[in-house]
């Protein structure tokens, strides 16, 4: 009964956001003369053949993951009470360099592709250093800071791709670095839908999804099973209880931002190591803005993450099918705005409901609150079993695929 | 319980509504091949339709193409940060049209896959090379963005009372230089002493500055105080804000892509587009349309429309031109005939 509570109480807040997110569209959507049942109908036909079946599949998922990426940076810093809007220079800094880097060297396979990650990673973390630095010696709010080293990171990042990393000859319309060798590519996990029986799509699954996995499930038990997980929780709970307990908090949040920016660095990789292969004016970008986003969905959980960057991709996919069926694309950004704006009012009753269930002496209401710096912090053991259960989730996506295809054949 | 009651209630009663409007616009995909009729799929670049710039020049072609050849066309855009633009491409071969078009050299990047993926398609792209892909199903479609900017800064040069004038680029891209490049030998041709400003929104990689009116109007400003009476822009979006800065400094501006005299709705700002240096997406668009119905699209090649193929130009809506069209016809006709050759990069 417990357990089924805790369930309950940690997915209602959720539920409750999609809920209210796609009633509020529909009703938009009425308003503009669209009927919301055929939206949802094509959002959810992923095409006629097994092919197309699973190339949409692999669209979804190669966009989710530098999605995920995103929203765990951003949420471990949430966690902390530190909002890191600067993901986006982080990761677009940290990308162009790794990118110039890895097409520099020569080095057998996975060290190459490991010194580019963590040439990325240590850009990153070196840039929301910087952050936390002002933060705890000069007093100056991340939010600010972060957000006028974008500017500032977006600046060096152009002018290192214009200049000493251009790789591209003269004259290109697209200006790129150059080429990382071979040996420096992920390779895709294509071979995977063979073994499930699938057919194999033209387009490559990114091989970084598995690296996103396991870092996913790294941060959660660093988060909810370590001491540092739980200082880092308490000093963004309450920093002067932390403190008193013998918590540096100062010294927390330039780990906490180190940790943060090692992950943003890791959004650019997907892209990076597994499709374009070089860094070019055209890489994508955005992705540090829709972090916050996808954090704020997942409630600052792996495995909410985990689903919500999968939402955000599948609702991203959807834009495409949508405009062929001559419906206006701004039912996606009207959808995926509502959803924001609903998690933020569902995330607030559920916490009001916990707290209520709190006061009539029940345990289990940590289970919910214990997310972000509004709730009470003991979450540790709701949350790791959120992990094991992200992992099985995930792993169930392809037996679901398998599914499709049967009923499509 | 009653939330999801009240859910499926509200929305069936508010789809009741809107069904006769889904019901005519939903049957369009599905047919596959069989019938002859064209079906032309147009790949957007980002700012998409209702640029009154660019992406609607491309569609000006298709309706001509259409009013001419029959058929259907479907237009699609991408999302905000562009990273579906090989899916635009895809879908629109799966679903059987043929021939595609992306509209937009940032296609140049994920077109080589698609083409292969897609041999029995046509495509072609419009500002990109299709000659480094060396695919047979593709045709690049190039401008010469330099010689009709090279026009532009003649009339800037020939029509400055102060000997100053400026270039707002939107983004500091290759081939915004090309309109640079081409700007600054005009003004030069003309008078040697000239002084030009030239800057840009934003840096490479960053493509806000094609869509940021206040930023355009800021550093247009700050040209016409430094003494700059003439503005070229090519900036897309963001050229709103040149003519703005123009109008309330008193100055005059130059237009890009397509005739902003026509285009631009406010009569005050009208006043200041002296002229537009038009690059005619749309003749190439249709002309493509054309030797796709003829059947003889030659592919792996580009076609470049210059000054000759009246592909780049100078617009003369206005009027206030004319007294100095006999000057840029020279110049023009020497571009023709090759006596003056025009630089591609600054």
């Amino acid at each position: 009964m417990s357990v089924l509570r805790r369930v309950g109480l940690a997915l209602f807040a959720p539920v409750l956001a999609v809920v209210v997110a796609v009633v509020i569209s529909s009703a938009v959507m009425a308003a503009l003369q669209v009927d919301p049942f055929r939206v949802f109908a094509v959002m959810v036909d992923f095409g006629d053949t097994p092919s197309q079946q699973v190339t949409a599949i692999v669209v979804v998922l190669n966009r989710a993951v530098p999605l995920f990426l995103a929203g765990l940076a951003v949420a471990i810093a949430f966690r902390m009470g530190l909002f890191n809007i600067g993901v986006e220079g982080q990761y677009r800094l940290a990308t162009v360099l790794a990118a110039g880097v890895g097409a520099a060297v020569a080095l057998p396979g996975p060290l190459h592709v490991l010194l580019i990650v963590v040439v990325a990673m240590a850009v990153a973390a070196i840039w929301a250093g910087i952050v936390a630095v002002l933060k705890v010696t000069r007093g100056v709010s991340e939010v600010i800071s972060s957000i006028m080293l974008n500017v500032i990171a977006l600046g060096i990042a152009s002018f290192l791709l214009t200049g000493p990393l251009r790789g591209s000859p003269e004259g290109a319309s697209i200006i790129s670095t150059a080429e990382i060798p071979e040996s420096g590519w992920v390779p895709s996990l294509n071979g995977v839908f063979g073994v499930l029986g699938l057919a194999d799509p033209p387009r490559q699954l990114y091989g970084f999804l598995v690296v996103a996995l396991v870092v996913g499930a790294v941060i959660a038990v660093l988060l909810n099973r370590t001491r540092f997980g739980f200082d880092l929780r308490a000093a963004g709970l309450s920093p002067s209880a932390a403190s008193a307990s013998g918590v540096d908090s100062r010294a927390m949040v330039v780990k906490t931002m180190l940790l943060s920016g090692a992950v943003a660095g890791l959004i650019g990789m997907p892209d990076l190591l597994g499709s374009t292969h070089a860094y070019t004016t055209d890489f994508t970008s955005g992705l540090g803005f829709l972090g916050i986003a996808v954090a704020l969905l997942g409630r600052n959980k792996p495995i909410g993450i985990a689903l919500g960057a999968l939402l955000f991709a599948f609702l991203d996919r959807a834009l495409v099918p949508l405009q062929i069926q001559d419906f206006p694309a701004s039912v996606v950004t009207i959808i995926q705005g509502t959803i924001v704006l609903a998690v933020v009012v569902a995330n607030e009753v559920a916490r009001r409901v916990a707290r209520r269930s709190a006061e009539r002496g029940s345990g289990p209401a940590a289970a919910v609150a214990g997310d972000g710096s509004t709730g009470p912090g003991q979450a540790a053991g709701g949350a790791g079993e959120g992990t094991g259960a992200g992992v099985s989730r995930t792993t169930g996506a392809g037996q679901r695929t398998d599914e499709r295809q049967e009923t499509g054949a | 319980m009653k939330v999801a009651a009240l859910v499926l209630a509200a929305s069936t009663a508010l789809s009741a509504c809107a069904s006769d409007e889904a019901g005519s616009g939903g049957g369009g995909g599905g047919s596959e091949g069989g019938s002859d009729e064209l079906r032309i799929g147009l790949a957007f670049d980002t700012g998409g339709r209702g640029d009154r710039s660019f992406n609607d020049a491309a569609v000006a072609g298709l309706e001509a193409a259409r009013e001419e050849h029959g058929g259907e066309f479907q237009d699609l855009s991408p999302n905000a940060d562009a990273s579906n633009r090989a899916d635009l491409l895809t879908q629109l071969a799966d679903e059987g049209y043929d021939p595609i078009i992306a509209v937009g050299f940032a296609y140049g990047e994920v077109i080589g896959d698609v083409v292969e993926q897609y041999p029995d398609t046509t495509f072609a792209i419009i500002d990109s090379s299709a000659a480094e892909v060396g695919a047979d199903n593709l045709t690049g479609l190039l401008f010469a963005e330099e010689q009709g900017s090279f026009l532009a800064g003649v009339a800037a040069a020939l029509k400055s009372e102060t000997a100053h004038v400026g270039f707002v680029g939107g983004v500091e891209s290759p081939l915004i230089q090309k309109f640079e490049a081409g700007y600054v030998a005009g003004a030069q041709a003309v008078n040697p002493q000239i002084t030009i400003d030239r800057q840009y929104i934003s840096p490479a990689g960053d493509f806000t500055g094609f869509n940021a009116p206040d930023r355009g109007l800021l550093v247009a400003q700050g040209m016409y105080e430094a003494g700059a009476d003439i503005v070229y822009h090519a900036a897309g979006g963001s050229g709103l804000g040149v003519f703005q800065a123009a109008a309330a400094a008193g100055g005059r501006a130059i237009g890009v892509d397509s005739d902003q005299f026509q285009t631009v709705d406010d009569p005050a700002l009208q006043a200041v587009i002296m002229t537009s240096m038009l690059k005619r997406v749309d003749n190439a668009v249709s002309a493509f349309i054309d030797s796709y119905v003829d059947g003889s699209v030659e592919g792996g090649s580009d076609i470049v429309y210059d000054l000759e193929a009246e592909g780049v130009g100078l617009s003369t809506s206005g009027g206030q031109i004319d007294d100095i069209q006999d000057q840029i016809d020279d110049y023009r006709q020497q571009i023709v005939d090759g006596e003056i050759e025009v630089p591609t990069t600054p």
